[in-house]
């Protein structure tokens, strides 16, 4: 294939990637993968290597806007990027050691496991009437605005959080995935930290680590320029109109229509993966 | 919950240097890789690629010494590579800056959190990492 038609390609699928990613609430990588690997027959840890490029991006992208509106809570995103940071390195590190099949299986369940996270029913599981000891001597406890009055809240398991975003930061590390739906996971059900809170602060976590396992894929030479220049202007510009879009669309629906696509991914990497096409 | 309303106003601003800090950076980064990408295309359009088996030792640009020898030659995948570069480090400086507001705050146990981070991400800068 010639640079040009590729470049073309990858631009155009990274740009719907990036414009249903900001949509729907899942990251652009997760889109991003398959294509590169299913359809244009990439290598997998070239697909990594771009991937983790155009998850900074548009985590810094989106933070910029929400910590302005006061609503992340950044000693929240500081304290748990202890463990994400550290488990992003070591799975970035290891992930060359392992069969890209074993990698392509992973990569399947985790967006299976999104679809689902990104499908399911809400539920605040917010109060603040209390507050766990660990939270306040981390000063995890925060406020953010809703309506023009600021709602204060409590954040709980400090320690469960912690330990989960560890298994966040290594899944991000070896995939090359913003791992939100598993960052989510951990503020939202764990910590009830509330929805608005533990979204944007996963948000503003996941461009620290995937800075992180970034150095380790450029020194191993995953970060190709000539793959990571269409995707990460695709994804950027894609979520930033997804972004503009999101205000005034009922998303419902096209939530339920990505989950049939992603769930039709996970299954075609899991079996390519299986079958040792990937 | 507040000490005082102080440390909110304090947070405030802090946050609002963090969002500017956070969009110049991918502003930056992005016209970067935008103008890298039209000298790539210009230079390679024609050339037949595969990227179906991962090489590292093919592999141009995989040290940040070697993305400045790269930008001398104005080689378009190095100032791409650049670009990313910026990418990478918008967050890392985001985190020196929170360090930089935790400290004005005299909010020590986050400073020490803070620096912990950015310890963790330096490390990662070293080439030990890859073998």
């Amino acid at each position: 294939m010639s640079v040009l038609l590729f470049t073309i390609i990858v631009l155009a699928g990274a740009f719907l990637a990036g414009l249903l990613g900001s949509l729907t609430g899942l990251g652009g990588g997760v889109i991003i993968i398959p294509l590169l690997t299913l359809v244009l027959g990439v290598d997998i840890h070239y697909a990594i290597g771009a991937s983790i490029v155009s998850v900074i991006a548009t985590s810094s992208g989106s933070a910029a806007a929400y910590v302005k509106e006061g609503i992340t809570n950044i000693r929240i995103g500081m304290f748990l990027e202890i463990a994400t940071t550290v488990s992003a390195i070591f799975g970035a590190v290891i992930t060359v050691y392992l069969n890209p099949g074993y990698i392509a299986v992973m990569f399947g369940c985790i967006l299976l496991f999104s679809a689902i996270m990104m499908v399911r029913k809400k539920i605040d599981h917010s109060n603040d009437d209390f507050s766990s000891p660990m939270a306040r001597f981390f000063k995890l406890n925060g406020s953010y605005p809703v309506n023009g009055e600021v709602v204060q809240y409590g954040v709980h398991n400090v320690a469960g959080g912690f330990v989960m975003m560890f298994f966040a930061g290594i899944i991000s590390g070896l995939l090359g995935i913003g791992s939100g739906a598993l960052k989510v996971l951990a503020m939202d059900n764990i910590m009830r930290i509330p929805f608005k809170v533990s979204t944007t602060t996963s948000n503003f976590m996941m461009g620290v680590t995937a800075a992180a396992s970034a150095v380790v894929y450029l020194h191993r030479g995953q970060i190709d320029p000539g793959i990571a220049m269409p995707v990460t202007l695709g994804v950027l510009t894609g979520s930033t109109l997804g972004a503009r879009i999101l205000i005034n669309t009922k998303t419902d629906k096209l939530k339920v229509i990505f989950a049939a696509v992603v769930v039709f991914l996970a299954l075609q990497m899991i079996y390519n993966g299986l079958s040792g096409k990937i | 919950m507040r000490a005082s309303g102080k440390k909110i106003s304090g947070d405030k601003d802090i946050q609002v240097i963090l969002g500017t800090l956070l969009r110049a950076g991918v502003v930056a980064a992005m016209t970067v890789v935008f103008i890298g990408g039209i000298l790539y295309l210009l230079m390679n359009s024609y050339h037949l690629i595969s990227y179906a088996e991962f090489d590292s030792t093919k592999a141009k640009y995989a040290s940040i010494t070697a993305v400045f020898a790269g930008l001398r030659t104005m080689d378009g995948a190095a100032i791409i590579q650049f670009g990313v570069l910026l990418l990478i480090f918008t967050p890392i400086t985001r985190v020196l800056f929170s360090v930089f507001g935790f400290l004005i705050e005299r909010d020590y146990m986050y400073v020490i959190i803070g620096l912990f981070v950015l310890a963790v991400i330096l490390f990662s800068l070293s080439n030990k990492l890859v073998g």
